[in-house]
């Protein structure tokens, strides 16, 4: 298409656009003091950025297409390939873990507490998210309930310490396991079905946990939640507030490590390999005759596990919770740092939570555009990169080169 | 015994506007396959047009009947813009993708329009200005069923005789039913595929619309999420029928409406929506094909 053209199909769609946004964008009613406010310039807002955001995307398809005459390998950026290369070169990887983990460890000393419980959360979302990776990146298997698991395991450390004064490491444990049981109880029956009314009955499932938690007011407090949970206790020391936090934080570095080491190793195991198999395609992954159900509640478990370990931890950090942290847009939240990062991706879903928890908490001014941004991210990264952010490197055989002629091997 | 039929009566009512909404899904399952998690979103969009444009017009001064026809076809209208829209985006360009990538698009866009609203316009509830007045006539049984539930009640019986026409009796609805039956044989025998789907969209979000407007001024209020438990329970009820069967669609809304008009009735109260999800879940798990379904086998 000429560039005339281009113009004039930006300007209809920036036409329909405002005409589309019109009600809800332009007008704003009192409807107690009987004013009505038309907001003329939301109008042009809408109609200048879908033009803007046409232009982009007219660009970006035209690069593309541009790469590809090219000759180029792949549609790929660099950036991306520059970040495979590291990873696939042993040294050059622990060179970054090793660097990356000096930064961590580093954190708290050179900044204040507020940024380390920031930077605490940032890592509870990277073990979610590695959690939810096991079940829809791996299993391929979409869990929109996620954050059930995740209750139920702020719940059973909130309730034991509650009445029965248990400690954080004594219930850690238990917690993981109430939500892996959970996890099992949910699967046995659901696991059967296909893909999409999994998602809406483990949605239902998520929603089921979190209206119990508000209305069954002798078991959970009802919709006033729970305070005064115990920090994380270390042999027994008294710590103050702010070394406390501190502690928090490294806690949660080990556990960030373990989650890495663990699912780095699950996903090379006869497991994983079975997950990977199982999402590609079912029919054909029990002819090899792998057990699709025993498989299914396995990833199922284990990213339920996960979710009820990280519940303890932010009962503990937080020291209260109520349902209204249990909400489905928690689970959006932690699907999107899934998609966005790369289903099945490692790297790509630690990068990805530590950008969708830490720029709107530094970009407090646009944190109300937050979850706005959330949605749009997911459709436009189906659309456009379904493969997330660092797509997750797969499997090749290579075959190696013929060895030259005349030369013994 | 009236405790009997007024809660039988708030229960039929709850089911049509349930059948309007769960419409919508059961078309788009039935033509693409895939779950319009955004549809809910839609039907909030049309609440929220009607509002505002009955309450400009009550604040013009402009006679009840003209608010009426005015609010509900902008509300009409402007669903039917996004609906189709939404499918422009979020959907035809993932026609060969995974199965579950529409589905993440889906629930992106449900979520980017729960927030456009809610940044647009307010996160508190809105009182929903009266449409439908108190009928005279109604007077001696008002106790039992109010004038709007009639109202809620015809309209919808009404919209299902002309869907069942427009599908079993004319063109269009014919392409949709073989498109629906078999996607690549309708375009070889050249029917306009992508127009079909854009028409099921436009039709769905039409209907959800209609039950977005009753169904707020039969509460009175609405809010930027409304759309989120309406759409899950739409889509329950949509599940329960049979997915994919229209009949089915309207039975199940009318069983879904039923069980919880009397599961509130009553058991109690504080859990009507945990009886809607153990439903859906229950259904799922004995019977996933639905009451009117057929069970779907998948060849290799």
């Amino acid at each position: 298409m000429s560039p005339l053209k281009h113009t004039l199909r930006g300007l209809l769609l920036s036409l329909w656009f405002a005409a589309l946004t019109f009600p809800i964008m332009v007008i704003k009613v009192n409807p107690v003091e009987g004013t009505v406010t038309w907001r003329w310039q939301n109008a042009l807002f809408v109609a200048g950025g879908v033009f803007f955001i046409y232009l982009l995307v007219q660009l970006a398809l035209r690069h593309k297409a541009a790469s590809k005459k090219a000759g180029a390998s792949d549609d790929t950026g660099e950036q991306e390939s520059f970040i495979h290369r590291i990873l696939q070169d042993q040294k050059q990887k622990y060179l970054l873990g090793g660097i990356l983990l000096a930064v961590a460890v580093a954190f708290p000393t050179f900044s204040s507490s507020y940024q380390t419980t920031v930077m605490t959360t940032a890592l509870m979302y990277v073990v979610l998210g590695l959690g939810l990776n096991i079940v829809v990146g791996m299993a391929g298997l979409l869990d929109l309930g996620y954050v059930a698991f995740y209750a139920v395991g702020a719940y059973s450390y909130a309730l034991l310490n509650h009445h029965f004064g248990l400690g954080f490491w004594a219930v850690l444990p238990i917690g993981g396991g109430l939500a892996a049981l959970f996890g099992i109880l949910l699967g046995f029956p659901v696991l059967r079905l296909r893909g999409d009314y999994l998602a809406i009955v483990t949605l239902g499932f998520g929603e089921i946990i979190r209206l119990i938690l508000e209305n069954w007011g002798e078991f959970s407090k009802g919709p006033s939640g729970i305070s005064n949970i115990a920090r994380p206790g270390l042999f027994g020391i008294e710590l103050s507030l702010d070394s406390a936090i501190i502690y928090s934080y490294y806690l949660m570095v080990l556990f960030v490590i373990a989650t890495i080491f663990i699912v780095n190793r699950l996903q090379d195991s006869r497991l994983g390999r079975a997950w990977i198999a199982l999402r590609e395609d079912e029919i054909a992954c029990q002819a090899m005759g792998i057990d699709k159900r025993k498989t299914k509640l396995v990833a199922f478990s284990l990213g339920a596990f996960w979710a009820g370990i990280i519940g303890v931890v932010f009962a503990a950090k937080t020291t209260f919770i109520n349902p209204a942290s249990f909400t489905f847009l928690e689970s959006a939240i932690i699907l999107a740092i899934v998609v966005l990062g790369g289903m099945g991706s490692i790297v790509g879903v630690i990068l990805a939570a530590l950008i969708l928890i830490l720029l709107p908490e530094y970009l407090r001014e646009l944190s109300q555009y937050r979850m706005l941004a959330f949605g749009a991210i997911l459709v436009a990264m189906m659309v456009f990169r379904p493969q997330g952010l660092i797509a997750s490197i797969r499997r090749t055989y290579k075959f190696e080169k013929p060895a030259p002629a005349g030369k013994p091997r | 015994m009236d405790y009997f039929i007024e809660l039988l009566c708030s229960g039929l009512t709850r089911g049509a506007i349930y059948a309007l909404i769960a419409l919508g899904y059961t078309m788009v399952y039935g033509i693409i396959g895939l779950i319009n998690f955004a549809h809910g979103e839609i039907y909030m969009i049309g609440a929220f047009t009607a509002y505002i444009v009955a309450t400009v017009l009550t604040i013009y001064g402009f006679p009840l009947l003209a608010i009426v026809v005015l609010a509900g076809l902008a509300a009409v209208v402007w669903s039917s813009a996004y609906g189709y829209t939404v499918e422009r985006i979020a959907y035809k360009p993932l026609r060969h993708a995974p199965r579950l990538s529409p589905l993440i698009s889906a629930i992106g866009m449900s979520i980017f329009l729960q927030n456009y609203v809610l940044l647009a316009q307010t996160p508190d509830f809105l009182p929903f200005p009266t449409l439908i007045p108190d009928f005279p006539f109604m007077e001696p049984i008002a106790h039992i069923i109010g004038s709007t539930d009639l109202v809620i009640l015809l309209t919808t019986t009404i919209i299902m005789i002309a869907l069942t026409v427009l599908i079993k009796g004319t063109k269009i609805g014919k392409a949709m039913r073989a498109t629906a039956q078999d996607r690549t044989m309708a375009m070889l025998l050249g029917i306009d595929v992508n127009k079909i789907i854009s028409a099921t969209f436009i039709i769905g979000s039409a209907l959800a619309a209609v039950g977005g407007l009753l169904i707020a001024s039969h509460i009175g209020q609405i809010n930027f999420s409304i759309g989120f438990l309406a759409g899950i329970k739409a889509f329950t009820a949509a599940v329960l029928g049979g997915i994919g069967s229209i009949p089915g669609a309207v039975l199940g809304a009318l069983v879904l409406g039923l069980t919880e008009s009397f599961a509130t009735g009553y058991v109690s109260s504080d859990y009507e929506d945990v009886f809607a999800f153990s439903l859906l879940v229950i259904i799922l798990i004995f019977k996933p094909s639905g009451l009117l379904g057929k069970a779907e086998t998948k060849k290799v």
